[in-house]
């Protein structure tokens, strides 16, 4: 218990912290937010190896009264999806931050500020339980986000800036309606409260399915409506490539990394599990815009100049996957999605760090500048081809799991119900193939023949520590994913279950271990 | 009686201070701080008496009236007189500087913001129309003088020239409506009179229906509502930056707070069943009619207000019209007509004053005397003063609605209110305004931060009295919006 709040405030601390020293000592504020986010990641294991995988519920759980008038409380907890996402939280922010000490050259305490601010809200993202909390933590991230972008990155910084910022509130906003509205539902009309309202989110989640149809289906576009920018889908995601190219490196590995993911757990967290109905009658809709997104991610991808800009596209491609995972509502489906929000933090991050890495030393990032690099940069060569395949999908490495098991969901999910899904699904691996390896190719391969390139650096030992850690987990969860899998299956059995009981009134899941609570309600 | 006299004493004590100290500025000479201590101290005063009569458990004493029904005291009234005496102290630390800055240096302005702050705390108190109309007018008097109070400069002249006209207006329509429902009602000053006999009576409500609407003009005016906010942008910008500050917080609050009292009132919402079918009738009628006018207003305010700041130039004139937006917001907890929505106003008022007010003495500081207002004079702020800057974005983010700043909590209240009252649409245009909103707003962070200044400031701000209402400004944004519930539960607890 005490440990999910220290993961979750460690990190505020830190930032608090960094304000009293002084702007010129740029050595100490530097290591300090290293050592804090490395401590968090610390504390962040112990939470970790003390989480019972064979719960499916909560853990950890706190729960205080905040604000009473409205029953807003500071409630958290975690479960196997959030574990994982507070995990990756807590691995991807040590090492962007040391990614920094390469790429932020101007106004460093502010920097190292908002990059641990950030680590707190979005933690908070994934552990939030009230309803209120969570959009808390959801607006807080953009505000460090925000400066993060618009300080400290390229040339157009402040047009992306400003529209990732709008972007992300027209969602929030709605969503705002929507928590309100619900708040509401739930307090006056369904348990008739003496407050009239409540945020409670450990109590919604079970209510959820008593909320009217026709009340559903607005509620649910509410929330997904957001989280389906912050993913962002297909044709949402304009933002996106923006927001990418011009951040800086870090600013990039965290929105791959860990901020993209906030929009694909709150479909899960939220709409799967607040409004059943809804998200199945909306589930083919949502579906064929995630599969197209996976198509036209990677075509555009394909035709990209600048290598992050290909890299960004290629995000919009790969979350394609993840939100069919999601809602093809089959266990399949969303652990594969759950781990391919690991996963994809992990590669595309790693594709990102590469990037800087170039970035670094040529201060340009067209791919036509390049070529041949391999032979200057041998050791770099391996990262990159390592992080390109883990991307790819190669069997053996990360994203082959997460992309084989969202597709599987998808094929045997009962209520996608169509076989396309998956059948032009499967061709945006392909797509990813080519256009990661043609760009490989021209980057890394072929002749050198540009002089600013002969005499090019390999990797430094900071460059190392960063890029080693990511490889042991692409390869880990390549090889052995049930490490990691296990985590998240009860919880994903559980939520499952519920849908499933909806919809068809049996299971075909059952859940080791724990009594099931829908099916004891039934007997009683 | 000697009760009463203690309970209501914010309003006497206001009213006896501000006149005395005219006296004190009359005879103190060549002593220039006496003036502003005294009025320091009169409104820390006003500001205990009025603590005194709500109690801090949240259990309201037992709410009364005395002068015959006419003045009431306690419950929400004194809560508000703590805002007025709050945004008194805050404009009086800003403007000591401020006036110095503008080479204005008249210690006539002390005296004005009791005076305003003495008309204030009648409108909070009014339980009857002529009191309402005695401080609508004491209050915006005063404001007619602040907004002139550089009077050798065109813009300031301008601005109370037209304060004063439109408001000479507004005055007619207010005085003209409360006639009608004098009429209607056959009679009836006193609010809770009135909505008694609207139940029971006999009550002509064609007239009532065009009093109220009257009435709701003429305090549409004092808000700032569209379409009868076309004064404040230009008023707001000519004023001192210390008055705007002032009349566009505690100002605004006060004509809330007779919207509020004033429909609490005559809309009631529980109708007594053993009433005859055809009033009931009537009555709902009537309180439809009103809300929806209330909500149209609100709802175009909303919109208005923000759309025009998005075209802004000048940092004041685009405050100014944000201000427009949050009387929009603001007029949603009226249209809800609950206590979620009353309590809703008086802690997004709360929160407002301290934001507004904060980044009105920004705009004070960046101005000095050469009237440095445009957008452009921000840029690069956050490199020549990180601090002033920083305090600046806050206060935008907050006003933007977004958490985890005051502004957010109040914005989130008055969401709930109206979803509960039904009124679900009107939250959805306050969604979309507040989108629209947030353009501009982080528009000043983009200049502050984002962008390198060719002529950047070089002077310091030093440490002055504005400082205080600076840091007490931020302080209180940053714990409203993380520590919300100790105001929202007072409040909730008086109505």
């Amino acid at each position: 218990m005490a440990t999910l709040l220290l993961t979750l405030f460690i990190p505020l601390a830190g930032s608090l912290l960094l304000l009293f020293f002084k702007k010129d000592n740029i050595q100490a504020i530097k290591y300090t937010a290293l050592g804090i986010s490395l401590f968090t990641f610390l504390i962040s294991l112990f939470l970790f190896f003390s989480f019972d995988s064979a719960n499916p519920g909560f853990q950890f759980v706190v729960e205080m009264v905040w604000i009473q008038a409205f029953d807003a409380g500071f409630r958290v907890g975690v479960d196997g999806m959030s574990m994982l996402l507070v995990m990756l939280t807590t691995f991807i922010t040590p090492i962007a931050i040391l990614s920094s000490f390469g790429s932020i050259e101007k106004r460093h305490k502010e920097y190292y500020v908002m990059i641990l601010l950030l680590q707190f809200a979005m933690t908070g993202v994934f552990v939030a339980l009230d309803l209120f909390l969570f959009y808390i933590f959801w607006e807080i991230i953009l505000i460090p986000m925000y400066f993060i972008i618009g300080i400290w990155g390229g040339k157009d910084k402040l047009y992306a800036a400003i529209k990732f910022f709008l972007f992300t509130v027209v969602g929030s906003l709605f969503m705002l309606v929507a928590v309100v509205y619900l708040g509401y539902y739930v307090g006056s009309e369904i348990l008739q409260m003496e407050s009239g309202f409540t945020s409670n989110f450990l109590i919604i989640k079970d209510l959820g399915s008593a909320i009217p149809y026709d009340v559903q289906k607005w509620l649910f576009w509410g929330f997904a409506l957001s989280f389906l920018i912050k993913v962002p889908i297909f044709p949402l995601h304009t933002w996106l490539p923006d927001a990418h190219t011009e951040a800086p490196t870090p600013g990039s590995v965290i929105l791959a990394g860990v901020l993209l993911k906030m929009g694909t757990y709150g479909l899960i967290r939220f709409n799967l599990e607040m409004f059943p109905q809804a998200s199945m009658s909306f589930a083919s809709i949502i579906s064929v815009f995630a599969v197209i997104g996976i198509i036209y991610g990677a075509l555009v991808a394909m035709v990209q100049t600048d290598v992050k800009r290909l890299v960004a596209y290629s995000s919009v491609s790969h979350l394609g996957f993840v939100v069919l995972g999601i809602f093809s509502m089959t266990v399949e489906g969303i652990q594969g999605a759950v781990i391919q929000m690991v996963n994809h933090g992990l590669s595309t991050g790693m594709l990102f760090l590469c990037v800087g890495v170039l970035y670094e030393r040529r201060h340009t990032r067209e791919i036509s500048e390049y070529g041949g690099i391999a032979r200057v940069m041998p050791n770099f060569t391996v990262f990159f081809a390592i992080a390109m395949l883990a991307s790819v999908g190669l069997p053996g490495l990360n994203g082959f799991v997460g992309e084989y098991l969202t597709l599987i969901g998808a094929f045997k999910s009962p209520i996608l119900n169509s076989y396309w899904y998956t059948i032009i699904g499967t061709t945006g691996v392909i797509f990813a193939a080519v256009y990661l390896l043609w760009m490989f190719q021209r980057v890394m391969f072929g002749t050198n023949d540009n002089p600013k390139n002969y005499n090019l650096k390999d990797m430094n030992k900071r460059e190392w520590t960063m890029m080693v850690p990511i490889v042991i987990f692409i390869v880990w969860i390549g090889v052995y994913p049930s490490t990691f899998l296990k985590i998240s299956e009860n919880s994903t059995r559980l939520l499952v279950n519920k849908i499933e009981l909806l919809k068809f009134g049996k299971s075909t899941y059952e859940l080791p271990g724990y009594e099931n609570p829908a099916e004891k309600q039934e007997t009683e | 009686m000697w009760n009463d006299l203690l309970m209501g004493s914010p309003v006497y004590l206001s009213a006896a201070l501000a006149i005395i100290i005219i006296l004190v500025d009359a005879f103190s000479g060549k002593n220039k701080s006496l003036t502003f201590y005294f009025a320091l101290v009169s409104l820390i005063a006003v500001g205990i008496m009025s603590a005194y009569t709500i109690n801090m458990n949240g259990q309201p004493l037992p709410e009364g009236a005395f002068s015959n029904g006419m003045i009431a005291y306690g419950g929400v009234s004194a809560v508000f007189d703590i805002l007025f005496v709050i945004a008194g102290i805050l404009t009086l630390f800003a403007s000591e500087s401020y006036m110095r800055a503008q080479n204005v240096e008249r210690k006539e302005f002390y005296s004005l913001i009791l005076f305003a702050v003495c008309g204030m705390s009648t409108i909070a108190h009014a339980n009857n129309m002529l009191i309402l109309f005695v401080g609508i007018e004491i209050m915006s008097i005063t404001f007619y003088i602040m907004a002139g109070f550089f009077r050798e400069r065109f813009t300031s002249v301008e601005a109370a020239l037209k304060y004063f006209l439109l408001g000479a207006f507004a005055t007619g329509f207010l005085i003209y409506g409360m006639a009608l429902i004098y009429g209607a009602t056959g009679g009836l000053l006193d609010f809770e009179a009135i909505g008694a006999k609207m139940l029971t009576g006999n009550v002509d409500f064609l007239y009532l229906k065009i009093g109220f609407a009257l009435l709701i003009v003429g305090l549409s005016f004092k808000v700032a509502a569209f379409p009868f906010h076309q004064w404040a942008p230009d008023v707001y910008q000519g004023a001192p930056t210390m008055a705007t500050a002032f009349m566009s917080t505690a100002g605004k609050a006060a004509a809330l707070a007779a919207l509020i009292l004033v429909t609490k009132a005559m809309l009631p919402m529980n109708f007594d069943p053993a009433l005859i079918s055809d009033k009931i009738i009537e009555m709902t009628d009537f309180t439809s009619d009103a809300r929806w006018l209330i909500a149209i207003i609100s709802a175009l305010t909303m919109l208005v207000g923000n759309i025009s700041a998005v075209v802004q130039k000048n940092v004041k004139r685009m405050l100014a019209y944000s201000s427009v937006a949050h009387a929009g917001y603001l007029l949603m907890g009226i249209v809800s007509n609950s206590i979620n929505g009353w309590s809703g106003i008086v802690f997004y008022s709360m929160a407002y004053m301290f934001m507004q007010i904060g980044a009105f003495v920004v705009v004070g500081i960046i101005e000095k005397n050469d009237g440095r207002m445009d957008l452009k004079d921000y840029t690069g702020l956050s490199k020549t003063n990180p601090m002033l800057a920083a305090m600046m974005g806050i206060f935008m983010f907050s006003l933007a609605g977004i958490p985890p700043f005051g502004g957010f909590p109040g914005k989130y209240m008055l969401f709930i209110a109206a979803i509960e009252s039904g009124f679900t649409w009107l939250t959805i245009v306050a969604v979309i305004s507040t989108i629209i909103s947030i353009y501009f707003y982080i528009g000043l962070i983009v200049f502050m931060y984002f962008k390198d200044s060719e002529t950047p400031m070089t002077e310091k701000f030093g440490f002055s009295k504005a400082t205080l209402t600076l840091v007490i400004s931020t302080i209180f944004v940053i714990l409203l919006g993380i520590f919300p519930t100790y105001l929202i539960d007072l409040v909730k607890g008086l109505f």
